[in-house]
C-alpha cells in the first residue's frame, strides 16, 4: 500500500486519491499540514487545512493565495477520491496538524512538523496509530534535548533584573515561536507590555483573534533607547539588521532549538541563546516513532541519518526521504540569518 | 557546579565587560564559602589537579551510546566536551544531589588515576546539559569564556569599596577557596595579612601627552627616559619567616610568569621589587619586540630558545628594598635608590634604563625624534617615545593624573586600500568593522594588516555604508570589497612597526595598526606600494 504515496519534484504525492501533501510548488490538489512558508505556498488549485492554517495564509499571501479552500475540522473524516483523509493537532504552530491517511485498512500518517512540549498557544499533539509513519527529523541527533520552556524563559527575566538598563532583543520567527515566547513570558508572571518588530504584528494578532490572550502588545514604532529595560521581540534576521542600532547596545537573545549548539548560537549572535523550539527534539522523535506502532518510518527534512539509523537497529524500516525545498529548520528559523 | 556552571555559560556569551562583571559580582555576592572561591579560583587558573584526557572521555562516552550515533553528533557540533555534555544519556535512577563544585575539587584532588572515570561519570549521571558541559571543561583544563584573572578580582572588590589593587597586592599571599579575601571585601574583617616575601605591587601607569599640554607644564619638575617596545614586568624577591628565598617574575597585570623566563628569573638574588621592561638583549643591544615575541605566551621554554633570544630588564623604577616599601618616596628619590641597587647587583640581565637629559621641551622632543643621537643605533630602534615622569611624584597604583606622560614617538602612516571587511562583535555585531586592507605591489593589492579600530563611531558608519554598497563577494561573514584602480576606499593607516613574518601573505606584519583617516579624496590607485612598507623593516631582522 505504500506505494499509494510517492516523492516527486513537488513533494509527497498521493496517486490514489490524486493530491499533494505540503508541495513546494503549485499544483492542482493540496493537502497542507500548517502555515509555514515552506510547507504552505500560494498558487495552488485547491488547498485543504485547518481553518487556522487558511488564515495563516491569507493573512500571509493574500486572500486569492489558491483557487479554492477547505476547512478541515481535527478529527473530521474526509474521502477524497476513496482515500479516508482526516487531520490530527501536531503541536507545532497555531491550527497544525498531521495527515492521515488512510488506504482501506493500511493507515498513514503524515506529521509536517510537530511537537510534545507543552505550548499554550496551540493544540497538543495526538498520537496517532498508523503503519506507516512520514516524521520530520530537523533536530534528529541524540545531541538535541530541549529544556523545559519556563528554564528559558527564566534565563530571559533574569538578565532583565540584572541589565534592566538595557533593551533585551528577542529573535523568535513570526509563526509560531513569537507568540508562544509571548505565552510562556506571561505564565512566568511577567506582565509589561511586550514590544513587536512591525514583522510579527499580524500573526500576533491573528492568534488573539483565535482566542489566545497574549495581555499588553505594543509596536516598536519609531521607538529606540527609551525602550530599555523592555521585551523587544523580532524576526531573527532583525537582529544583526541596521534596525536593531536604535536600542544602542542591547542584549540579543534567540529562541531557537538550534542555541542548544555553542558554534550555531555564536555564529547567529546570540548573546542571550534560549533553546526553544516548536520541534520534537530527539527523545521525542525516538518516542513518538514508536509510539505510533507503525513498521514503516520515512524520515524527512532535517538529520535524516541518525533517526533511520536508531530505527533501523531498532528493526523497524526507515528510510530517508530527500525532499527538495524544506529548509534547515522547517519553521524557517535560519531565515534571514546569514 | 550547577550554578557556576550557569555563569560560565552566561560569561560564555557575553561579550561585553561591564556585563561579565556584574555577573561575576552577582554569583560572588550570593554563592557561599567554599564555593565562590573555588570558582574564584577556577576563573584565575589557581586550581591544580590532574586533568583528564580526552581519550578518558571518550572512552565514558562510547560506554553509553552507540558509535554511529556518537559520530554523526560530534562531527555537527565540533566540540568533544560539548557532544559528550549533549549527548550523555540522563540517568533518572540517580539518587544523588548534582555535585558542589568543592566536591569536584576535593574530589579530582585525592583521587587515584583509576578512580577519575568513575568519579566523573558519577558527577555527569546528575548534572544537566550546562553543567555537564562546564564540568568536562573544568576538569579537562578547557575553560575559556573571556574572563580574566584581573576581572575576576575586580568582581570582588565590587562587592564593597575594596579597590582592586589592593586586591592585586594581597592575592599571592592568598589561597583558595579565599575566604578571608571575600570576608575583607565583603567588611567583614580587615585585611589578610599578607606573609607573601614576593607580592606583585600593581604597577602605576602613564597618561598619553599631547604636545600642547606641554606649554603648562615645567620642564625642571619633571625627568624624561625612554620608552621601550618590551613588555613591562616585576621582578620581585624576598625571604619568608621561615627564611626561604622566593622570586617571581609578575607581568604588567600580576600573572606569574616566571616559568617563561627561568634565564632572568634565576639571576634574581636581592631582596626587593624592581619595575621596569623586559626586552630581548643579544651582545648588549635590545632587539625589535618581534624578537620578543618569540618568548611571550610560552609556560616552558626549549634551551635553544634560551640562547637564540636572551632576555633582560631595563630597570626603571625600585618599589621595595630590603623590606622597605619606598613608594611613598619622591620619583627622584627612588630614582637615587634604583641607581645605587642596580650598581650594586651588578647582573648582566638587570641594567638601568637611561635618563634623558633636557633643559626644555624642544630639546626633548629632537632626542625623542631621534633617539639614535642619544643611545647606541640598535637600542634606538626599540625605543617607542619617551616617558615624562614628576620629579617629586610618588608611585601611585593606576593611572593618576598629571604625574606620568608618554610621549609616543609619531606613529608611521601608509595609505591602504580596504580589501575585506567582517562584522564585529558585541555592539558592533551589526557593522562591518573588522578591516583587511592592502598595498599595491606591481599590478596587485595585498594583504598586509587587519585593524578593528581607531575609527569614531560615524566613520564606521561610513565604512559600513560603503562595505554594503561596494560587496563584490562573500564569504561567510567576511565580504570582498571592490577594489580596482578606480573604484573602493583608501585608509590612512596608522602603525608602530614592521616587521617581516611568515604568518602573512605578504611577508610583513605591522605593529598596531589602525585605522587613522578615510581618504575618500583619493583614488586606490594613488594608494602605497608595498616597497614603501619594506624600507621601514628593521635592517637587524631576518625572515
Ligand atoms: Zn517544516
Ligand atoms: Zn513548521
Amino acid at each position: 500500500m505504500q506505494q499509494n504515496l510517492i516523492l516527486t519534484d513537488a513533494g509527497l504525492y498521493c496517486s490514489a486519491g490524486d493530491f499533494f501533501i505540503d508541495p513546494v510548488r503549485p499544483v492542482e490538489r493540496a493537502l497542507i499540514t500548517h502555515g509555514h512558508a515552506d510547507h504552505a505556498r500560494a498558487g495552488h488549485g485547491s488547498v485543504l487545512a485547518s481553518s487556522e492554517t487558511l488564515k495563516i495564509m491569507a493573512v500571509r499571501y493574500g486572500a486569492g493565495f489558491a483557487g479554492t479552500t477547505q476547512a478541515i475540522a481535527p478529527g473530521e473524516r474526509l474521502s477524497v477520491a476513496g482515500v479516508g483523509v482526516s487531520f490530527h493537532p501536531a503541536g507545532h504552530v497555531l491550527g497544525s496538524c498531521q495527515i492521515r491517511l488512510d488506504f482501506g485498512g493500511f493507515v498513514a500518517v503524515v506529521s509536517g512538523d510537530y511537537k510534545r512540549q507543552p505550548d499554550p498557544t496551540c493544540a497538543p499533539f495526538e498520537l496517532v496509530p498508523c503503519d506507516l509513519f512520514v516524521t520530520e527529523a530537523t533536530f534528529g541527533l541524540p545531541v538535541f534535548r530541549h529544556p523545559p520552556a519556563t528554564g528559558e524563559i527564566g534565563k530571559l527575566t533574569a538578565s532583565l533584573g540584572l541589565f534592566g538598563d538595557k533593551t533585551h532583543l528577542v529573535g523568535a520567527y513570526a509563526l509560531g515561536k513569537a507568540q508562544r515566547l509571548i505565552a510562556h513570558l506571561r505564565e512566568s508572571g511577567y506582565n509589561r507590555p511586550v514590544y513587536l518588530h512591525g514583522a510579527l504584528e499580524p500573526l500576533c494578532a491573528l492568534y488573539e483573534a483565535e482566542g489566545v490572550a497574549f495581555g499588553p502588545l505594543e509596536p516598536v514604532g519609531g521607538r529606540g533607547k527609551e525602550l530599555a529595560g523592555e521585551i523587544v521581540l523580532c524576526p531573527p534576521g532583525q537582529l544583526t539588521d541596521r534596525w536593531a542600532r536604535r536600542f544602542g547596545d542591547p542584549v540579543t537573545a534567540l529562541a531557537s532549538g538550534w542555541m542548544r549548539v555553542r558554534a550555531r548560537a555564536r555564529q547567529r549572535g546570540a548573546e542571550l541563546p534560549l533553546i526553544i523550539s516548536d520541534h520534537a527534539d530527539w527523545d521525542d522523535l525516538c518516542r513518538t516513532v514508536v509510539e505510533t506502532g507503525a513498521e514503516d518510518i520515512w524520515v524527512t527534512h532535517g538529520a535524516e541519518d541518525a533517526l533511520v539509523h536508531w530505527c533501523r537497529s531498532r528493526g523497524l524500516n526507515a528510510r530517508p526521504l530527500n525532499l527538495a525545498g524544506y529548509e534547515d529548520g522547517g519553521d524557517g528559523e535560519t531565515v534571514g540569518i546569514v | 557546579m550547577q550554578r557556576f556552571s550557569e555563569l560560565l555559560d552566561r560569561l560564555s556569551y557575553e561579550p561585553r565587560r561591564n556585563a561579565k562583571l556584574a555577573l561575576l559580582t552577582q554569583y560572588f555576592g550570593t554563592t557561599p564559602d567554599p564555593e565562590r572561591g573555588l570558582a574564584l579560583a577556577a576563573l584565575t587558573d589557581g586550581l591544580d589537579f590532574r586533568h583528564a584526557k580526552p581519550a578518558m572521555l571518550r572512552g565514558l562516552i562510547a560506554e553509553r551510546t552507540d558509535p554511529e550515533l556518537f559520530a554523526l553528533s560530534y562531527d555537527f557540533v565540533g566540540d568533544l566536551s560539548e557532544t559528550i555534555a549533549l549527548m550523555w544519556p540522563a540517568n533518572r535512577g540517580v539518587n544523588a544531589p548534582p555535585p558542589l563544585l568543592s566536591d569536584v575539587v576535593v574530589g579530582l584532588r585525592s583521587a587515584g588515576k583509576s578512580e577519575v572515570p568513575g568519579l566523573i561519570a558519577g558527577w555527569l549521571d546528575t548534572l544537566d546539559e550546562t553543567g555537564r558541559w562546564a564540568l568536562l571543561k573544568l576538569v579537562t583544563g578547557g575553560m575559556r569564556v573571556g574572563v580574566s584573572a584581573r576581572l575576576a578580582k575586580t568582581a570582588v572588590a565590587g562587592l564593597g569599596p575594596l579597590d582592586t589593587d589592593r586586591i592585586e597586592e594581597a592575592w599571592h599571599g592568598l589561597d583558595p577557596p579565599y575566604e578571608a579575601l571575600f570576608a575583607w571585601a565583603e567588611g567583614r574583617a580587615p585585611a589578610p595579612l599578607s606573609s607573601d616575601p614576593a607580592p606583585f605591587r600593581p604597577p602605576m601607569l602613564a597618561r598619553p601627552i599631547e604636545p600642547e599640554t606641554f606649554a603648562e607644564l615645567d620642564p625642571a619638575h619633571f625627568a624624561a627616559e625612554w620608552k621601550w617596545d618590551g613588555i613591562r614586568v616585576q621582578a620581585v624577591a624576598g625571604r619568608d619567616e621561615s627564611g626561604t628565598f622566593r622570586r617571581r617574575l609578575f607581568s604588567r597585570s600580576g600573572e606569574d610568569i616566571s616559568e617563561a623566563f627561568p634565564d632572568l628569573v634565576e639571576q634574581i638574588d636581592f631582596e626587593g621589587s624592581i619595575d621596569g621592561e623586559l626586552l630581548v638583549v643579544r651582545a648588549g643591544r635590545v632587539q625589535s619586540f618581534n624578537e620578543l615575541q618569540q618568548r611571550l605566551n610560552r609556560k616552558s621554554v626549549t634551551k635553544a630558545l634560551l640562547k637564540s633570544h636572551p632576555v633582560a630588564i631595563r630597570a626603571y623604577d625600585l618599589l621595595s628594598s630590603d623590606g622597605r616599601d619606598l613608594r611613598e618616596l619622591a620619583f627622584e628619590a627612588r630614582r637615587g635608590e634604583l641607581e645605587s641597587f642596580v650598581e650594586r647587583l651588578s647582573l648582566p640581565a638587570i641594567g638601568l634604563s637611561p635618563l634623558i637629559g633636557f633643559r626644555d621641551w624642544d630639546e626633548l622632543a629632537a632626542a625623542r625624534a631621534n633617539p639614535a643621537g642619544h643611545i647606541e643605533a640598535g637600542d634606538a630602534e626599540a625605543v617607542e617615545g619617551v616617558m615624562v615622569k614628576r620629579r617629586d611624584a610618588p608611585y601611585v597604583p593606576g593611572r593618576p593624573k598629571g604625574l606620568w606622560f608618554k610621549w609616543k614617538r609619531d606613529p608611521y602612516l601608509v595609505d591602504a586600500v580596504l580589501l575585506y571587511a567582517q562584522r564585529g562583535h558585541g555592539k558592533r555585531s551589526s557593522f562591518y568593522s573588522d578591516y583587511t586592507f592592502g598595498v599595491w605591489r606591481d599590478e596587485e593589492l595585498v594583504p598586509v594588516g587587519k585593524a578593528y579600530f581607531g575609527f569614531t563611531d560615524e566613520e564606521l558608519f561610513e565604512i559600513d555604508r560603503f562595505v554594503r554598497n561596494n560587496t563584490t563577494n562573500r564569504f561567510g561573514p567576511v565580504r570582498e570589497v571592490a577594489h580596482t584602480k578606480v573604484t573602493g576606499l583608501v585608509l590612512e593607516v596608522a602603525f608602530e612597526g614592521i616587521a617581516r613574518s611568515t604568518r602573512h601573505k605578504s611577508g610583513l606584519a605591522m605593529r598596531f595598526p589602525r585605522v587613522h583617516r578615510l581618504r575618500w579624496d583619493k583614488k586606490p590607485e594613488d594608494a602605497d606600494r608595498i616597497e614603501l612598507l619594506e624600507a621601514l623593516v628593521p635592517g637587524n631582522v631576518k625572515a
